[in-house]
């Protein structure tokens, strides 16, 4: 069966690759952190919570330190380029387009397929083993048609990772804070000052609160997932469900979109938000400042929507 | 209470504009030593959760992918490919995309998207190549942080009517825990609305950006 762990292989290689060739390239800071990423997928799974923690801490403070460089030179030059578009024409798309076919075909038919009784396919991570398939198939199919040095491929990732950067790591970061926040109880800490300070006496203004804090939480965790689970338990059930008798799919759905709101302006939100703004040779916050208008006029909205829904559709 | 310190941590490291790795590191020993807790249980905790995550830096694996294509071509061939159509607009393209993205994620087809797999290299050289030749910088690039926000849009208000998504398995999870049973059916028919105004509103923007952009060009 092919598991996440065949993937995560897969990817400490790749990494280790781009440390190798940094060393060769004399950018010393940015070999160490995409050794330490390899390390993270080759050895996490069979080194103790303490040593993940220890390569954890050493990738916050080599990112942290602002001695990752940036920038390298294209590799080739616009009008080679052009040329290349002009002969090759649409069928360039085609190895593009073949990792997301694969990752959809894996989702869909992945419960089918089996080998010898036993799931081809991890059935539980199936859209991440499957994008990994695809990776694999497109770049077997790019090189045996457009023949490119071995190495290509491997410069021209490190070449993109390194414009990435630091903002790479950030989201499994967080999801790590958020396992410290847990443990240490600051969601019953948020739902008692909350609930202490405020006065939710009425319908609306629960509602407001609950949906503007997950906006605002979101905004500080970088992750709607964060905040739902401290906001629900806080406001959510306790008032909108409990005391003023609101139907609670209503108010998970449209909380959690409200909590996607914060998503759409936070740098924290790095994947969405700071790595497409290095893809894209944009200023840090360019696509934050796209989605500012959207998400300021879709919270209110939003909050207005569940204050009619959540209390017709109620279950009491 | 003095857990609340480590979101205070993460507030003042936003404010300060600190690189956000530092702030989680200091927010996360605040938080645990607050707690009461010992700094090799902090570390343990936060690199079980760390390790558990990993799934979500794979994406990254396509960049070498689209790299090698980009050096053949790729790019010049999504604005070579858009040229050829005179009616497009960025504005009308970029709608087209976040009609297709919230769609597709809406079926759970997420994997279809995303910045580094279709924004870069197709998308938001497609959207530049709409504006014309003579579009100045400040232009093109607004019309590529437009492309991206297509992507985040369309995904984040389209996933959720998908009924097996990790928010919608996870907002059944946790209130389930609290003994407070919904079904994930329901759960992504309530997401319809939501996702019906975020189209409304972005799409609209989308739109506007063309006016906008033509009265920005005219005065250079």
């Amino acid at each position: 069966m092919l598991t996440l762990e065949h993937a995560y292989v897969f990817a400490g290689l790749v990494f280790a690759a781009y440390a190798v060739l940094g060393l060769r390239d004399r950018r010393y800071a940015n070999a160490l952190f995409w050794a330490l990423v390899a390390a993270m997928f080759l050895a996490g799974s069979h080194v103790s919570e303490t040593t993940n923690g220890a390569i954890a801490l050493a990738l916050l403070l080599l990112g942290g330190s602002g001695l990752l460089s940036r920038g390298h030179r294209e590799t080739t030059d616009r009008a080679t380029r052009m040329a290349s578009a002009m002969r090759r024409g649409n069928a360039l798309f085609v190895p593009a387009l073949i990792i997301p076919a694969t990752a959809v075909a894996g989702t869909l038919v992945a419960k089918q397929m089996s080998f010898a009784g036993h799931p081809a396919i991890d059935p539980k991570q199936v859209t991440v083993i499957s994008l990994a398939i695809g990776v694999a198939l497109a770049w077997l199919a790019a090189t045996i048609w457009l023949r490119p040095p071995v190495l290509a491929p491997l410069e021209e990732g490190r070449r993109l990772m390194d414009t990435v950067s630091w903002a790479a790591i950030l989201p499994q970061m967080l999801a790590a804070l958020g396992a410290v926040f847990a443990l240490a109880g600051v969601g019953r800490a948020v739902g008692t000052l909350a609930t202490n300070t405020i006065p939710l006496t009425e319908p609306l203004a629960a509602v407001a609160v609950y949906c503007v804090g997950m906006a605002l939480f979101t905004i500080v965790m970088g992750n709607a997932f964060a905040a739902f689970p401290v906001m629900t338990a806080a406001i959510g059930l306790p008032l909108i469900v409990h005391t003023f008798g609101g139907n609670p799919a209503i108010m998970g759905a449209i909380g959690m979109l409200s909590g996607f709101c914060g998503t759409l302006v936070t740098p924290m939100a790095a994947n969405f938000n700071i790595v497409p703004a290095a893809l894209l040779d944009l200023d840090r916050n360019a696509v934050i400042r796209a989605q500012i208008p959207t998400a300021l006029v879709l919270l209110p909205a939003n909050t207005f929507l569940m204050y009619f829904l959540v209390f017709r559709f109620g279950t009491h | 209470m003095l857990t609340l310190l480590g979101v205070a941590v993460m507030v003042a490291g936003f404010l300060i504009r600190v690189n956000p790795l530092i702030a989680i590191a200091a927010a996360a020993l605040v938080s645990g030593l607050a707690a009461g807790l010992h700094p090799d249980a902090i570390l343990a905790t936060f690199g079980k959760a760390f390790r558990d995550s990993r799934y979500v830096t794979l994406v990254f694996l396509v960049l070498p992918v689209i790299g090698i294509l980009e050096r053949y071509g790729l790019q010049e061939r999504s604005r070579q490919l858009i040229a050829g159509f005179r009616t497009a607009t960025p504005g009308r393209l970029l709608l087209a995309y976040l009609v297709i993205r919230q769609a597709f994620a809406a079926i759970g087809l997420t994997a279809v998207g995303g910045h580094a797999q279709m924004v870069r290299p197709l998308v938001a050289p497609m959207a530049e190549s709409a504006l014309g030749e003579d579009a100045g910088k400040a232009s093109r690039a607004r019309i590529r942080a437009f492309a991206a926000s297509a992507d985040n849009v369309g995904a984040f208000f389209g996933e959720d009517i998908f009924v097996a998504v990790g928010s919608i398995l996870l907002i059944k999870a946790f209130l389930e825990q609290s003994g407070v049973i919904v079904q994930p059916f329901e759960l992504s028919l309530w997401a319809i609305p939501t996702a019906v105004l975020a189209l409304v509103i972005h799409g609209t923007r989308l739109l506007l950006l063309d006016r906008r952009t033509a009265t920005s060009d005219k005065g250079k």
